[in-house]
């Protein structure tokens, strides 16, 4: 897992490892300093020149002054480093993700790519700052203000050896007691936050059913609940202040008093006021490191997971890919399914689509009718690649699809998605993912065979007219009318509408159709509907259930042999559409 | 800044509301811990004093007992200290959350008493962040920034004075050099801060992309379009990158500038002390004492504690603003004004007399009587029938702007009204006043007679069903969202309404049944088996008058077919409005009412409207959009 976030260090490798070198200095001059200080005070003690506190003075502010330096640029390549980490991570992500293959982005879903995106890398970053500076930081001062401090305080120093211990060994209780109990925490306060926000969506259904009572109650047991088990843990973190002034105090009362006695009784042979001093100094940056340690330990730990799933994208393998010597030509409009199995995981208990054979002739009109869950978004979806059959093959213009390059099948196979998007730019940027260099007139030309044309020429902006997010700003009718003239600029050999007029009204899809027929006669259509009016004039009707292709034929014969078809088309037209 | 004074008076009133013996204490023991904190350094200088009265004779014995008091007092003082440090550490704890769990549930009763003009107006995603952010910060605040603003105070405030009554000079070294550590810590603070906003909004910019190219992924692929997608993506990641830089390595660097700058002081101090004992300057101080090693020693100390302190404030100075913005935002959310409700008349379960007259009862009788207290106090009971009429309601979401003209309608007990009309005539926005969610502006809505104003809403709200376009179910079982129409419903009851609505077939084939656990809105049913459970939720209810919205979403034939019947249930028998948008439903109603632009243009009997040849016909032969 770490291996495969570490490559995204790339460029930034260099201010990566020279944090760690500029913190190392910034950490030895630092704790030379009070070092130092204790010398100068001896001299002064001794009733020293004023040459002598000048040089030392001198050499004091010269050293504060390289480890503020050292420290600023640490500071800034640390900066530098994880963000520039934190950004590579996110575009080698987003890179990973644009290779995805349908199965790929079926695993995911939208708001975990978009947390993995953000929320994610931001902890990791987080836990990356800290790893190359606050994690080496912390140690190295521990070991050198105590190396110092042997060197200066000979056994005087061993006191730290109790309080190190003691202050170490409580906080890694209080962090083994502690961070189980804030993980369960924190699911159930994302929890507590959900039933907030579907009370939030929900409230017109609170206020109909006059349930604000009912809502407040069980909010304020939820809210209780989140509570004591949120204090229980913080009372046990709490513990972490007194602990730390306990060993403070303990180390200052006997640096003091011990110290006291040394300077007596061996007449400042082994100790004196100003190493005293500098050994308070000592103690508190030690403790004050461990508990920085433990703090950035921590946040290391929680960072763990976000690392675990950024990972997860990263590793994923398209599952499709081009072949090495892909055929770059679509000769026709035809497409053969040959004794197709198709599941969409292996782990799949269901086969979605079994036994399918099918024959579509360059050109011809195809409708496809059938209830939920009878794979007819499945069989669409076979024919541009988006899935690989699992047995038998698909083959566009007589060659098997996995043969192609897939920009150049998915160019000359146009489907329009059942779940459709636009984007959020103007009309003319949105048509143009079907062709990036199409003139105005093509455009055009397009959103009048989509029935598009009329509606855009009501905007005041025209084609120019911007599409907020999620395209809230158009009707769903228009929406899918904006998305089949999209797939039309490609000019495609074949046309997959999918379920992609179900919000237009009867009359607009009719015209749709026609306009088909009459302008893009060579194209094969493959219509997926809801509506039998949808694909009542096709060459041919395709019946699924379960899977399975139950029954080819056109409207007349189907009317009159198959039940399924009878049966829808008596559902809808009992309404009253059959008067059209 | 007055605004925030404000805020946080009213925060801290807030806590000592709601903890009136607990928050002082907690006060009185940072106070103290504090002071001890800070006094350290005077027992240094008499221990050093003692010493270098002692050091050159080597004389122990004559001087442990005075070391061994000064040690032993400062010990009592430690061990009351840790005391009071154990004690508001822990108090803290239980008084962060205390105060967190109160605001969330204050937040949440008076959000529940709001009237749903506050949630069409706000974005749900905004009114999630009060819980969530604002409360976030709000913790970091109260457990962290107070305290430790009152702790580091205090220890600086204690610190100046020991200082003054040891030495003037080395204090205003001391004080002149913390002057330059704000400067510092105005400057890169300020632009840390001013690169965190900016790292914020790149990082909100960033989300909104993603989250737009993730659900389009699909198509994405589809148009072959991975490339280009990534050429924005860079733009928009690059952007965030310059920002995050530059506010990391101002918040990166104020920490070792401080720290270091602390150090130069800690020189500075040890220089200056012993130019002052070399030339035997003068002392000036509170104490009278002369200038000696035994002062400037414990001044080092004392260096290094003041410039850890200013440091760790500064460390406080984001999340203290950041608090008091989620504060504010809080209590911002918790003074909003509630539902108004002047009505007086309530509904009440009633028994016919065998002369017609009706009764109060407790029970529920299936009769339904409103209950209005006379001025002069007797009590009139009026059978609820289900007798709704509009009488030319005018009607705006922003008074500026009416989006419905004098309607004028009526529907007889047991009658079936349908609204038909494009989006945007107004056809949902007349639901929405009989409930009273909003109030007309001009007209009168009579119900049963009454003017629902003078109806309590709760109770007007408790005679009407309502099904929504869009299904909202709650984290819970089956058998719980059906039960939310009506909390006294056994479970007989609530099956026997899952199976009027045509839900029961479905429930009984998940997993678990009515006992089956829902999550996030139900994800794991489909768009058609949601609907069937909101019908028999309705149906559990059992209201007189019904209000349906007919979603629009397709679903399969087979299951709009039973969505359908199960609709027709519902609406057998009650007086029932009902924003159409099947035909079937439009056919079968008694009164059909088009609407456009907030006019009702056309009304009467399908057979009446098909024969008039208007809007109607269009709509009916499919020349425009019925949505």
């Amino acid at each position: 897992m770490l291996k495969t976030l570490m490559k995204s260090i790339g460029e930034y490798r260099k201010v990566t490892i020279l944090t760690p070198v500029l913190v190392i200095g910034e950490v030895i001059v630092e704790c030379l300093i009070p070092f130092i200080i204790a010398t100068l005070v001896r001299e002064i003690q001794r009733g020293c020149e004023l040459s002598v506190i000048m040089r030392y003075g001198g050499l004091l502010i010269v050293m504060a002054g390289t480890a503020l330096l050292l420290g600023w640029a640490a500071g800034t390549t640390c900066a530098a480093a994880s963000t520039g980490f934190a950004r590579n991570l996110r575009r080698n992500m987003f890179y990973s993700i644009q290779g995805y293959s349908f199965a790929n982005i079926d695993k995911f879903s939208t708001s975990s790519l978009v947390t993995r995106l953000t929320t994610d890398v931001t902890n990791v970053q987080f836990a990356f700052m800290m790893i190359i500076r606050t994690a080496i930081r912390c140690p190295l001062m521990l070991v050198f203000a105590f190396t110092i401090s042997y060197i200066m305080a000979g056994s005087m120093s061993f006191i730290f050896l109790f309080t190190i211990p003691v202050l170490a060994i409580g906080l890694i209780l209080v962090i083994w007691k502690t961070v189980p109990l804030f993980r369960k925490v924190f699911k159930k306060y994302d929890r507590l936050n959900e039933s907030i926000q579907e009370n939030v969506q929900a409230m017109r259904v609170v206020k109909s059913y006059v349930r604000e009572d009912y809502e407040k109650k069980k909010f304020g047991a939820a809210a209780e609940d989140v509570c004591a088990d949120f204090t229980r843990a913080e009372k046990i973190l709490a513990l972490n202040s007194p602990l730390m002034q306990f060993c403070v105090y303990t180390a200052s009362t006997l640096i003091m008093g011990v110290g006291a006695y040394v300077i007596i009784s061996t007449r400042g042979a082994q100790l004196d006021v100003g190493q005293l001093s500098a050994l308070l100094n000592y103690s508190i940056q030690i403790l004050m490191s461990l508990m920085m340690l433990s703090m950035v330990f921590v946040m290391i730990t929680m960072s763990f997971e976000s690392a675990h799933r950024i990972a997860e994208v990263l590793q994923e393998k398209s599952s499709l890919t081009s072949p090495s010597h892909a055929v770059t030509q679509v000769k026709d409009g035809s497409i053969d399914f040959d004794n197709v199995n198709f599941r969409y995981s292996e782990h799949a208990e269901r086969m979605a689509l079994s036994n399918v054979n099918l024959h579509i002739r360059s050109g011809e009109t195809i409708g496809i009718l059938g209830g939920t869950g009878s794979s007819k978004t499945s069989l669409i979806q076979l024919i541009p690649r988006l899935y690989d059959v699992t047995e038998g093959c698909v083959k566009v213009g007589g060659v098997d699809v996995r043969n192609y390059d897939l920009e150049v099948l998915r160019n000359q196979v146009a489907v329009v998605l059942q779940k459709n998007v636009l984007f959020s730019g103007t009309i003319k940027e949105n048509l143009r993912w079907g062709d990036q260099n199409a003139t105005d007139e093509e455009l055009i030309q397009a959103c009048k065979l989509a029935q598009a044309d009329e509606f855009i020429q009501q905007f005041p902006k025209g084609y120019d007219t911007y599409i907020e997010q999620g395209g809230t700003n158009v009707s769903g009718g228009q929406k899918q009318r904006l998305c089949i003239a999209r797939a039309l600029l490609k000019k495609p050999k074949i046309l997959i509408l999918d379920d992609s007029t179900s919000a237009v009204d009867t009359k607009t899809d009719a015209l749709i159709r026609k306009a088909f027929r009459e302008y893009l006669p060579d194209t094969t259509k493959i219509i997926v509907a809801q509506r039998v009016a949808s694909v009542e004039d096709a060459d041919r009707i395709l019946i699924m259930d379960g899977g399975q292709i139950v029954a080819i034929g056109n409207h007349a014969q189907l009317l009159a042999s198959n039940p399924i078809y009878q049966e829808i088309y008596q559902s809808q037209n009992k309404g009253g559409n059959g008067d059209e | 800044m007055n605004n925030a004074r404000g805020t946080l008076g009213r925060l801290l009133r807030t806590i000592v509301e709601f903890y009136p013996v607990m928050a002082p204490l907690t006060l009185l023991c940072i106070l103290f811990s504090a002071v001890v904190n800070a006094i350290p350094s005077v027992f240094m200088q008499n221990i050093i004093a003692v010493i270098e009265g002692s050091w050159q004779s080597g004389d122990w014995d004559g001087v442990s007992g005075q070391i061994f008091r000064l040690v032993g007092t400062l010990a009592i003082a430690y061990v009351i200290s840790l005391i009071s440090v154990f004690t508001w550490t822990r108090l803290m704890a239980i008084m962060t959350q205390g105060l967190l769990k109160k605001l969330r549930c204050k937040m949440f009763d008076g959000m529940q008493d709001l009237p749903i003009r506050y949630f069409d107006t706000h974005n749900h995603g905004d009114i999630m962040s009060y819980y969530t952010n604002d409360i976030d910060t709000l913790r970091q605040l109260v457990s962290q920034s107070i305290p430790q603003l009152i702790n580091s105070g205090v220890i600086v405030i204690t610190v100046v004075f020991i200082m003054l009554y040891y030495s003037l000079w080395l204090a205003l070294v001391i004080i002149a050099g913390v002057v330059c550590m704000l400067i510092v810590i105005k400057k890169v603070g300020g632009g840390s801060a001013r690169f965190f906003r900016r790292q914020q909004t790149a990082l909100g910019k960033m989300e909104g992309f993603v989250e737009e190219l993730m659900n389009g992924q699909k198509v994405v692929k589809v148009f072959c379009h991975e490339e280009e997608t990534g050429k924005d993506f860079d733009r928009v990641n690059d952007a965030l990158f310059s920002d995050s830089k530059k506010a990391n390595t101002y918040a990166n660097t104020l920490m070792p500038i401080l720290n270091n700058m602390g150090n130069v002081l800690y020189a500075i101090v040890a220089m200056v002390g012993g130019l002052l004992l070399l030339f035997q300057v003068p002392n000036v101080s509170l104490s009278g004492m002369a200038i000696s090693i035994s002062i400037v020693v414990p001044f080092l100390n004392m260096t290094k504690q003041f410039a850890g302190n200013i440091g760790q404030v500064s460390q406080q100075i984001n999340s203290v603003v950041m608090g008091m913005a989620g504060a504010a935002r809080i209590f911002e959310l918790m003074d909003q004004k509630p539902e108004v409700d002047e009505g007086t008349i309530t509904l009440v379960n009633a028994k016919e007399q065998a002369d017609g007259s009706l009764e109060e009862c407790q029970e529920r009788t299936n009769v339904w009587g409103w209950r209005r207290v006379n001025p002069d106090g007797t009590v009139t009971l009026t059978r609820l029938t289900g007798d709704v009429r509009m009488e030319h309601v005018d009607f705006g979401y922003d008074p500026k702007k009416t989006v419905l003209h004098d309607i004028t309608l009526y529907a007889e007990p047991g009658q079936k009204v349908a609204f038909v009309g494009a989006t945007g005539a107004g056809k949902t926005t007349i639901t929405n006043l009989i409930n009273r969610f909003y109030d007309i502006h001009n007209g009168k809505i009579l119900y049963d007679g009454i003017d629902i104003t003078n109806i309590k809403k709760a109770d007007l709200r408790r005679s009407l069903g309502i099904v929504l376009q869009d299904t909202n179910l709650f984290t819970g079982t089956v058998m719980e969202n059906i039960r939310y129409g009506n909390l006294d419903a056994c479970d007989e009851e609530c099956i026997a309404a899952a199976q009027l609505a045509g839900a029961h077939d479905f429930i009984t084939r998940l997993p678990d049944g009515y006992n089956t656990m829902l999550t996030s809105n139900g994800t794991n049913l489909s768009q058609g088996q949601r609907q069937l459970l909101a019908i028999a939720r309705a149906a559990v209810a059992d209201p007189p008058v019904m209000i349906l919205d007919e979603a629009t979403s397709s679903i399969d034939t087979r299951t709009e077919a039973i969505v359908q019947q199960g609709m027709d249930a519902l609406m057998c028998n009650r007086t029932v409005f009902v924003i159409a948008h099947r035909l079937s439903t439009v056919k079968n109603s008694d009164v059909i009412m088009v609407l456009e632009h907030g006019v009702i243009i056309e009304r009467g009997s399908h057979e009446e409207l098909i024969a008039k040849g208007g809007k109607y016909y269009q709509l009916y032969t499919g020349a425009f959009e019925l949505e």
